[in-house]
């Protein structure tokens, strides 16, 4: 066998490549996915009642303020939500990951448990602290300071009120990508900033922060959309207040009579937006590499803190008082208390919500069964179409795999309430009769779970450098082989990571769910959706609680797993 | 294609003959009753289940469906609660890609019966207690549809926040500034007994109230269910509008909930019962609906559900003020089906959302 230096693609050719094989089919199968919603999506955009070509929804889109200002008010809320995503994120992924903080895993867990909540629970739990008059916080501020009984500290129903509540579930977004890049960062680039003089501060600016930086952009691009695309939060917050964000007023959009014409419509700005976001964070990472992990590596050192760290660890408890303390001791608090707004006491304590939930709602069983059956199922397959989506892109393995990237990447742009009607229009109709099936809510999920599974996967992949691929190709293994027997074992950390990511995305997803489910394929999400218009905030909160009891539990196992598989990080030996 | 007749075709054409021939009755009789045979309870029972679509609160329709299932065991009845707009919605969404899932609806807001009596999708049947003892206004001429319940939107308070001689007695009363920020209203858009009361309120009343009303920093829920509840919580001492049932329960409970009147009379929501035409499971649905109808059930509506029943054994509950005794306004489904497009959007205008 001979090694070519040449700048072409060495190409081996002993053994059938099925890798091709594989790839076309994940090409095909993707492109369906996506596609097909997003064509009936642009369709539905362009034409009227009757099936002609017209402007006119962009042009109505364009002249009702209605319509008009959900606009302005999503786009604020989606860049403060991601700048406050990055200020507290950043110095906390920072702590966790470089310094000698106390308490790091804990630190650690406990972004995870506010990962896990999903945001329509916070923001109910919220609404339990915060809610003007009956609010927990509101009434203690009262109670403290013996001010009028109208007096509100805290107003969750306004705008910053949604701003707060939503940055605190999406900010473990931007704190995994931001610790995770600083875990993987090798420790000879700070080593050898330190030995040519370098200070610890020196150091952290020039090189750590320069390296994380890509993570970070990333993060905030992340927290952007997602604020952007999030549905439960601003249903539950903003409608109260009097408000609307895009998703709410598409959804409002689809009750009767439905105008699936105007979402659609609404819908493809934000579909172009995204692209170009997407693009200049293209633009600003691409030109450099990034690759940090290959064969030779070292742990990164940690930066002693001194005194300062119990300072480190306070400003932590106080982040995560927000997302993770504080709701779950009101979820805790309304589960047994007779009224929800009241604190537990021997006088109104009880178990008839937990009674109800589990016997008298009929609901509970079959939705708590379509969530898991699920989740579990939009777990798996989406991560393992997530490594090898992501394998062909960053090994640039097949022409075209920057269509697929971006396919992959797509559904970030697609509010899930959108990419629901998509699917809905695209499977109720032959070939495909999928709605009042678990397959549609499979569909959706899959879809949406997609660009985070890939990106989680993709960076993970592109930290791995292919050097270590090629050696073995070289000596004579196949592309899958060499998946196999190199790059699989690196990625376990990865893929258990975004499997996880994937199952807990799935089991809280309210957005597309809403639109696609029947009575038979209710989901846990929607049933606390409709629980709290209809006002039973206990209710909520024993599902709730259970919600998060199985959340927490199957993440553990996660981690159990992955420590018990032993570290996975590249030694210099 | 060949012409056919539809439904309203037939419809207009007997409006036109009542004009001209006012002598001769307008249109074959109702179809008749059917009683429910050991047959039915037979068939019924091999189906094993029914799927009720209805938007009265959680807690008694799960009661209807546990006092139905001890009278008729063997047929399991799975209940899909949601607003009635929503319930509209869902059934239009779902008939729309031919899935036929729901076998029985309710909803409190009559005029989507007049929607899918347009469709052709509701089955004729008269449970035996309907066409014995219910008035005619209270059930459909060609047995579609009848009056299950009968919900009124009230004003309430909270009764630790607002002590009872300052409490509003009017629609008019929520117009005082003292009551700015401190009240909670339902969404005409999700709620059937809001959307009737917002026809009723702004034929009787106006736009212009609602509009002074929007002034008021309302807090806009979704369900007719939430406003009372929210009252309970204490985050607003007063509610525009929310079902009577919900405050009634509320207040037997001890909670400190206060039901009013007000003196230009209550909105009045009618919540009728039908069957569809593609029900999967047919006998269970009509055994069901014949059993919503008994003065058994209608007593569990009154009782458990607090709600309001035409049916003449039901008892009032003592303690509750009489149907009969409440200044109400008028009832007009036709009225709100014309209208409700025109109503959504208005009232998004005005409030916002």
């Amino acid at each position: 066998m001979t090694v070519t230096a040449s700048d072409q693609p060495v190409r081996i050719t002993h053994g059938f490549d099925f890798t091709k094989l594989v790839l076309y089919g994940f090409a095909l199968a993707l492109c369906l996915l996506i596609v097909l919603p997003m064509s009936w999506l642009v369709y539905y955009g362009f034409v009227d009642k009757s099936g002609a070509f017209t402007l006119q929804n962009f042009i109505t889109l364009a002249n009702d303020p209605t319509l008009r200002e959900p606009f302005v008010t999503t786009f604020i809320l989606a860049f403060s939500t991601s700048l406050i995503c990055c200020a507290v994120a950043a110095p906390m992924g920072w702590l966790v990951a470089r310094t000698d903080m106390p308490f790091r895993r804990t630190v650690r867990l406990m972004v995870t448990a506010s990962f896990v909540t999903p945001p329509f629970l916070g923001a109910i739990a919220w609404e339990l602290l915060a809610a003007p008059n009956s609010g927990l916080l509101n009434k203690v501020y009262r109670m403290m300071t013996g001010a009028e009984s109208d007096a509100v500290l805290f107003n969750i129903y306004s705008f910053p009120g949604l701003i707060f509540v939503i940055a605190c579930y999406t900010f473990p977004y931007v704190f995994v990508l931001v610790a995770n890049a600083l875990d993987r960062t090798p420790g000879e680039l700070e080593d050898a900033s330190s030995i040519l003089g370098g200070g610890t501060w020196v150091t952290a600016r020039r090189i750590t922060i320069p390296l994380a930086l890509p993570a970070l952009l990333a993060g905030a691009l992340v927290a952007f959309l997602q604020a952007m695309t999030l549905f439960g939060s601003p249903a539950i917050l903003a409608l109260p207040a009097g408000f609307h964000t895009m998703t709410t007023k598409i959804w409002s959009l689809f009750q009767y009579p439905p105008k699936p014409e105007l979402a659609a419509a609404a819908s493809l700005p934000l579909l172009i937006l995204t692209i170009m976001l997407l693009r200049a964070e293209h633009m600003i990472l691409g030109r450099r590499s990034y690759a940090v992990l290959g064969g030779k590596n070292s742990a990164p050192r940690l930066i002693v803190l001194g005194r300062l760290r119990w300072l480190a660890l306070a400003f932590c408890f106080i982040v995560l008082l927000n997302p993770v303390f504080l709701p779950y001791g009101a979820l805790l608090n309304a589960s047994f208390s007779k009224v929800a707004s009241q604190f537990v006491s021997f006088s109104n304590f009880t178990f008839h919500n937990i009674y109800f939930v589990f016997f008298e709602l009929s609901a509970t069983r079959l939705a708590l069964y379509n969530t898991f059956v699920l989740g579990i199922a939009t777990a798996t397959i989406g991560t393992i179409v997530a490594v090898v989506i992501s394998y062909l892109t960053t090994r640039e393995a097949v022409t075209g795999h920057k269509a697929l990237g971006f396919l992959a990447t797509a559904p970030v742009a697609i509010p899930g309430i959108v990419l629901g009607v998509g699917l809905f229009l695209s499977y109720t109709r032959p070939p495909f009769v999928l709605y009042g099936t678990l397959w549609i809510l499979l569909l959706a999920f899959l879809t949406l779970a997609m660009p985070a599974a890939y990106q989680q996967m993709q960076s993970a992949f592109k930290a791995i450098h292919p050097e270590l691929e090629d050696a073995s190709r070289i000596l004579g293994a196949t592309r899958l082989r060499a998946l196999r027997e190199i790059t699989a074992p690196l990625l376990r950390t990865s893929v258990i990571a975004t499997w996880c990511f994937v199952f807990v995305g799935t089991i809280r997803e309210l957005s597309a769910a809403i639109m696609l489910f029947t009575s038979e394929t209710k989901v846990i999400s929607v049933l606390i959706f409709d629980l709290n218009e209809s006002g039973d905030l206990a209710a909520i909160s024993v599902l709730g609680i259970i919600m998060l009891i199985v959340t927490s539990c199957i993440v553990a196992l996660a981690n159990r797993l992955r420590s018990g598989g032993g570290n996975v990080r590249l030694r210099d030996n | 294609m060949p012409r056919t007749f539809s439904r309203r075709d037939v419809l207009k054409a007997s409006t036109a003959l009542a004009l001209t021939l006012p002598a001769i009755p307008l249109r074959a009789a109702a179809p008749a009753a059917e009683p429910v045979t050991p047959a039915l309870i037979a068939a019924a029972q091999k189906e094993g289940k029914v799927v009720y679509y209805t938007s009265i609160d959680l807690p008694l329709a799960e009661k209807i469906a546990k006092s139905f299932e001890a009278k008729y065991p063997g047929i399991a009845v799975r209940v899909e609660r949601t607003g009635a707009e929503r319930v509209f919605q869902r059934v239009g969404q779902e008939y729309g890609s031919r899935i036929y899932a729901v076998d029985v609806v309710n909803s409190s807001d009559a005029a989507h019966f007049i929607a899918w009596t347009r469709d052709g999708i509701l089955q004729p049947y008269v449970p035996e207690d309907v066409a014995k003892f219910y008035p005619p206004e209270h059930k459909n001429a060609d047995g579609l549809y009848a009056s299950f319940r009968v919900g009124l939107s009230v004003i309430g308070y909270n009764t630790t926040l607002v002590k009872a001689e300052d409490a509003p007695k009017s629609f008019a009363d929520l117009l005082d500034p003292k009551w700015s920020g401190k009240m909670v209203k339902a969404h005409p858009g999700y709620s059937g007994n809001v959307m009737s009361a917002t026809f009723q309120i702004t034929r009787d009343l106006g736009w212009d109230y609602l509009e002074k009303l929007a002034k008021q920093k309302i807090m806009q829920v979704q369900s007719s269910t939430d406003p009372p509840k929210k009252l309970a919580l204490g985050e607003r001492a007063v509610m525009v509008d929310g079902n009577e049932y919900n405050a009634l329960i509320l207040k037997e409970a001890g909670q400190p909930v206060e039901v009013v009147y007000p003196s230009e009379g209550t909105p009045m929501a009618v919540g009728p019962n039908a069957i569809f035409k593609n029900a999967p499971n047919p006998n269970a649905a009509r055994l069901l609906q014949s059993y919503m109808f008994t003065p058994e059930c209608q007593q569990l509506v009154i009782d458990v559900g607090a709600l309001r029943s035409v049916h003449p054994q039901a008892k009032e509950h003592a303690g509750r003020r009489p149907l009969k005794d409440i200044k109400v306004m008028k009832d007009d489904a036709a009225g709100v089906e014309k209208n409700a497009q025109d109503i959504k959007a208005r009232y998004s205008k005005i409030f916002g959302v």
